[in-house]
């Protein structure tokens, strides 16, 4: 598997060859800035089109076809729309609070999508503290959701915000505990680390086996409701309270709540990839060698884009069958069900850890 | 240098908002602006390489303190109530009193002792390993934690039986 640290670390001693480090740090800084915001965009944009297509297809239709081959062309133009849009001043409400809202969600998003290992030695935030920092740091996401709810000083966002804060705190426990079985099974919170033993000892959904594949479907059901994503999309139920939270944002502010879900989603699929089916790992099946060598090939990127493009396909699949739930049931699968399961799983998962039991 | 100009960074941006958390007379902003000056701090580990205890910072005062606070204003305050209540001339002087006197304590703390500033000035992650904090919180030897970390479980867990009993239907 190709190291991408070596290109890293090349770039590096080229720049401080010819520049004091402080500024050769700066300059690397404001190149990964560049790298996620792009990468940002890219993937929203794919991830749109990949999800009206899929509705479509679930729902018999056709989807996007007028505008470019296929639809190609319709997201741009989606995305041209809304930043031609004007955004609405509010009257009598917090502005300053209202404006700040989308950015916190923003934030969030990006800094989680940060944590993500693209590759072997590509990976922009490595801490030893890896998976713990990914979880806090996707807790801002509520904060900016709540004021959202408060700054907009109506009613619809009022309570769609009080739904997906109480939702978003919930089922950050279960994603919490099934990070945690995995981290059991790994002996290390750094998501380089993960991967790395995932190339070398098997994925972690295999190597972990019954608890694995439990803690597996157990972020599923989370993920999707961390995503605020159907069937658990109460937070913005249409039926019921509009559009929830972002009811009174308009134009670009919108769109950075839209963005934030696509890419919460996307974040979601890689972190599945990521802590159990091997991230860029390739797939290898003992005693094949030829067949192992030719996966070898492939590079770990293309590896780690089809395994979160699969989860997301995943979590498309599930939001476009199943009808939405009551916030009382929602509440009750998450507190009744999923955690103390995902409790069970954990000892299921010392056990197995214990009695070297892993395969 | 570059560890040095993000400090003035990360400073201005905490004294500037501790600043304005306590001027603005607007709860909600206060709120916002104090989860602000808790990331800066959190930025401050970062930049001295306590991944762990930034991590911890970001987690237990973003995720939990300031939402909690959210939470509980959403539920309490009316927006739109922006009009200053005024203050009784009793509560100012107290409250002078209580901020001269946090000042004068904080003030005699960092003067009188001295900063281990050479130990900070690198990013050091292995000065304190997060393997040996892991230990050590979970060890009943001499320097374990594992008695109050017990301690502090017993009390979480009768603060949500309270939680549970004030919440439950009769």
């Amino acid at each position: 598997m190709f190291d991408f640290s070596i290109i890293t670390k090349w770039f590096h001693t080229l720049l401080t060859g010819v520049m004091p480090e402080w500024l050769a740090i700066g300059i690397e800084c404001l190149i990964v800035l560049l790298f996620i915001i792009l990468l940002y965009a890219i993937l929203a944009i794919a991830l749109i089109y990949a999800e009206r297509k899929i509705c479509a297809f679930f729902q018999c239709r056709l989807g996007p076809n007028r505008v470019g081959k296929w639809g190609l062309l319709q997201v741009f133009a989606d995305v041209l729309k809304m930043l031609t849009k004007e955004i609405i001043k509010l009257r009598q409400t917090d502005l300053l609070l209202h404006d700040m809202a989308p950015y916190f969600v923003l934030t969030a998003s990006f800094l989680t999508f940060a944590c993500i290992p693209w590759n072997k030695g590509l990976d922009i935030l490595d801490f030893n503290v890896g998976v713990f920092f990914f979880i806090a740091i996707s807790g801002i996401g509520v904060v900016g959701i709540l004021l959202a709810g408060w700054a907009s000083h109506s009613k619809y966002p009022l309570i769609g915000a009080m739904r997906s804060g109480a939702q978003l705190i919930s089922y950050e426990l279960s994603i919490g505990m099934t990070m945690l079985t995995v981290i059991m099974l790994n002996g290390t919170m750094q998501f380089s680390e993960i991967v790395q033993q995932q190339a070398d000892f098997g994925w972690n959904i295999v190597r972990g086996h019954v608890p694995a594949v439990l803690a597996f479907l157990i972020y599923l059901v989370a993920g999707n409701a961390e995503c605020n994503r159907g069937p658990f999309d109460l937070p913005e139920a249409e039926s019921e309270l509009t559009a929830g939270y972002h009811t009174e944002y308009s134009g670009m502010h919108f769109g950075f709540f839209y963005l934030a879900e696509y890419l919460n989603m996307f974040i979601c699929g890689a972190m599945a990839a990521t802590i159990f089916l091997g991230g860029w790992a390739p797939i290898y099946f003992p005693g094949m060698d030829g067949f192992n060598a030719v996966m070898g090939y492939i590079p770990g990127f293309i590896w780690f884009f089809g395994k979160a493009f699969f989860v997301v396909f995943l979590l498309m699949w599930i939001r476009w069958t199943f009808p939405r739930l009551r916030i009382d049931q929602l509440l009750s699968l998450e507190w009744k069900y999923l955690m103390p399961l995902s409790m069970i799983n954990i000892i299921l998962m010392a056990l197995v850890v214990c009695f070297g039991l892993t395969l | 240098m570059a560890t040095t100009i993000i400090f003035y960074i990360l400073a201005a941006i905490i004294l500037i908002c501790a600043f304005l958390a306590v001027t603005t007379n607007r709860i909600m902003r206060a709120a916002t602006y104090l989860l602000f000056v808790l990331f800066g701090t959190a930025g401050l580990y970062f930049l001295m390489g306590f991944t762990f205890l930034g991590s911890v910072q970001v987690m237990v005062y973003a995720g939990g303190v300031v939402v909690l606070y959210i939470f509980a204003l959403m539920l309490t305050e009316r927006q739109g109530s922006n009009e200053k209540s005024p203050i009784s001339l009793a509560k100012k002087i107290v409250a002078l009193m209580a901020s001269l006197g946090g000042a004068a304590i904080i003030l005699f703390v960092i003067l009188t002792h001295k900063f281990l500033d050479a130990a900070l000035t690198a990013p050091n992650e292995q000065l304190i390993s997060v393997k040996l904090l892991g230990q050590q919180i979970l060890s009943s030897g001499k320097y374990g934690y594992l008695l109050p970390f017990e301690a502090v479980s017993v009390l979480l867990l009768a603060c949500i039986i309270a939680g549970l009993i004030i919440a439950r239907k009769r």
